[in-house]
């Protein structure tokens, strides 16, 4: 691999794993306060981005007003169905919780079948051109065919650049919710022990559905540059994406915000590397996550920035 | 309460599952195709809630893999039934290997080696992925089951890649399905009803009270879950030979299937046996009346047009609403016995 392809297949990574990350927060909030895998996490992505495709098609709203109805759209998703779904379970036993979890995922799929076809929409044209394009640092320009045409360079897509900073700007007003605000301080405490946070006066139901309005929210966002990369959507687009989001807050360490956002670079630039070095397993890119699941799960559990629980009996 | 000997239950028993094949019997003699199409398909349904239930009903673990065994064993079973010149007439992209490309057998030995492969592959993934808690075992088994697609999709020279298996044998008729659904209950009910399975009942409840009491609670976790991977691959054999196609892009053998057992699991009562049969078999009617959603209707001159994909949408919100309405389904752990159906009459008796 020349040097250019490492940076372009590198820039690649960080921004798939910025994708990873900005969903495995997500997943990794909710797993923290309520030990629930919420499998509807990935559909959410899912219903955000058809939010911000109907808004644009449909409704013939600004893109970044359709960015904004999308987002507010998932985090209000996120909120109801914790609402509806999983605050009746609260107290039953973990494993019907999960299976809950599992339904809830099957439900919006099906939902999003039924409202919006399960025949694969394109999203090219409902954002401005240039987030297509492509940045070419370096090459020679060569006249081809009649046309003035770049060889070579680095050849950067705009999308990519975007993707890494949007993430970082969200991931930094999120730090500043949770560490910062009453309501951050409400979940992180939540999160520690939940009987005793309601006794200090917590209404800790809210807490709970503002963790999963913003994880949600975050999804959202994750969703929408998902789908100016892969300007392709349909119903089942949010289950591959959710569950290697999942992974890669295993892999950093479930509970651990920082511990998802490194999992998630961890996990997108190892894909998309060893897709770049070993061209022939193409195929089975889908399958490596998996087996990095396998492989920490027997190795660390815990992650690599998780604590290590510890049960009493 | 009534409590019968057991050689009176055993005879009621075998009174029973003759009945059920004279039922069979006549269904397949007059009810039309159709019909004894969906029975069959009933059968099939409930060797995989029965071997589903095993695992996530009786052993306490949620496994999300089941799809990924019956996969293999469809794909096993169908390779070695399908003749020679079949395979050499869909393996356009790449010949079929080794052993595959010059072997053909009966149904029922392709059928069992479909379930010993399976239960193999059970063996792979519990043998790592069971020491791991309750949540990190189901995401795992579901990444398994996504695997096996993904390797049916690549491994072209077995699987037949993308294309899928075309014209399998359509060998699955009602006395397959039901059959085996037989031989599933009776194994897999003496196992939970032997030594094992109360030692299974005990690590449900409580894993380290169990471990503590001397139970090895891997061992029996490892061996329940191979057992139900044995059967999955048992009905996922049947179901290639009663669709006689495998395609391994849409939802026949994804992660779309697990739901649908989990469903019929759900609905009889996780832990039941007889439950799950029960919920398969309202599975499968309820697939075929909701059709009714999904096609056009006519009143007067307007045509509505059906809503495609209503079903699973019924079934999921049907789903959840089980989930946070009546966890337990239609019979809880319960069984149908023998004993409680005459307690059931004698206390209407008595009143």
């Amino acid at each position: 691999m020349s040097f250019n392809n490492f940076i372009q297949n590198l820039l690649n990574g960080i921004s798939i794993g910025s994708l990873y990350a900005l969903i495995a927060v997500g997943y990794t909030m909710v797993y923290g306060i309520l030990k629930l895998i919420n499998f509807a996490h990935g559909d959410v992505f899912m219903m955000a981005v058809y939010f911000c495709f109907y808004a644009v098609t449909l409704f013939t709203v600004p893109w970044w007003l359709s960015v904004i109805i999308a987002v507010a759209g998932a985090a209000l998703l996120g909120f109801l169905i914790d609402r509806v779904a999983y605050k009746p379970i609260r107290n039953a036993p973990r494993i019907s919780a999960l299976i809950t979890a599992i339904g809830v995922s099957f439900f919006l799929e099906s939902l999003a079948v039924v409202l919006f076809s399960g025949v694969a929409k394109s999203f090219r044209k409902v954002f401005p051109s240039f987030l297509g394009e492509m940045i070419i640092i370096g090459g020679e320009e060569q006249v081809k065919y009649g046309q003035n045409v770049i060889v070579g360079g680095t050849r950067i897509p705009v999308i990519t650049i975007i993707t890494i900073i949007t993430t970082a700007a969200v991931l930094l007003i999120l730090w500043r919710i949770v560490y910062h605000t009453k309501q951050g301080m409400a979940m992180r405490a939540v999160s520690m022990d939940i009987p005793t946070t309601s006794l200090m006066g917590v209404n800790v139901n809210n807490i709970i559905g503002m963790t999963f309005a913003l994880g949600s929210a975050l999804a959202g966002i994750g969703g929408i540059l998902w789908a100016i990369r892969y300007p392709q959507l349909w119903p089942y687009m949010g289950f591959l994406p959710g569950i290697k989001a999942f992974i890669a807050a295993i892999l950093g360490g479930i509970g651990s915000i920082f511990g998802a956002v490194v999992g998630g670079l961890i996990l997108g630039v190892l894909e998309i590397m060893i897709v770049g070095f070993f061209p022939s397993l193409a195929g089975y890119k889908d399958a490596f996550a998996f087996l990095i699941l396998i492989v920490v799960l027997s190795v660390k559990p815990s992650g690599l920035m998780g604590q290590k629980e510890i049960k009493k009996v | 309460m009534i409590k019968l000997n057991k050689k009176t239950q055993f005879f009621l028993t075998i009174i029973f599952i003759a009945v059920i094949i004279l039922l069979l019997f006549t269904a397949k003699e007059n009810l039309n195709s159709y019909i004894v199409r969906i029975i069959t398909l009933i059968g099939i349904y409930g060797i995989m809630s029965v071997s589903l239930n095993l695992i996530n009903g009786v052993s306490g673990v949620l496994s999300l893999g089941h799809a990924g065994f019956i996969a293999v064993g469809a794909y096993i079973s169908s390779l070695l039934t399908m003749s020679i010149y079949q395979k050499e007439a869909i393996f356009i992209i790449q010949k079929v290997i080794w052993p595959f490309n010059s072997i053909e057998m009966p149904f029922l030995f392709a059928t069992i080696i479909g379930g010993i492969v399976a239960a193999i592959f059970a063996f792979l993934v519990g043998w790592p992925s069971l020491r791991l808690s309750g949540d990190y075992f189901a995401i795992t088994t579901l990444g398994f089951a996504e695997i096996i697609r993904i390797l049916a999709l690549n491994l072209t020279s077995v699987t037949n890649g993308a294309l899928g298996l075309k014209s399998i044998p359509s060998y699955t008729n009602i006395w397959w399905a039901w059959g085996w659904l037989l031989v599933t209950v009776i194994v897999i009910a003496s196992y939970v009803n032997g030594t094992f399975g109360r030692a299974l009942r005990a690590i449900r409840e409580d894993k380290i009270a169990a471990a503590s009491m001397g139970i090895n609670v891997y061992k029996h976790q490892l061996i329940t879950f191979v057992l139900g991977g044995f059967f999955a691959g048992i009905s996922g054999s049947l179901y290639a030979h009663w669709l006689t196609t495998i395609d391994p892009r849409t939802n026949t053998i994804g992660i779309m299937l697990t739901f649908n057992i989990l469903i019929m699991v759900l609905i009889g009562g996780l832990g039941s046996i007889s439950g799950a049969i029960i919920g398969a078999g309202l599975f499968a009617i309820l697939s075929e009346v909701l059709r009714f959603f999904e096609e056009p209707i006519k009143i007067f001159n307007f045509e509505i047009a059906g809503i495609s994909g209503m079903r699973m949408l019924i079934f999921s919100a049907l789903f959840v609403l089980i989930m946070i309405l009546r966890p337990k389904g239609i019979l809880g752990r319960k069984e149908i016995t023998w004993n409680n159906v005459f307690s059931l009459f004698h206390r209407k008796g008595d009143k």
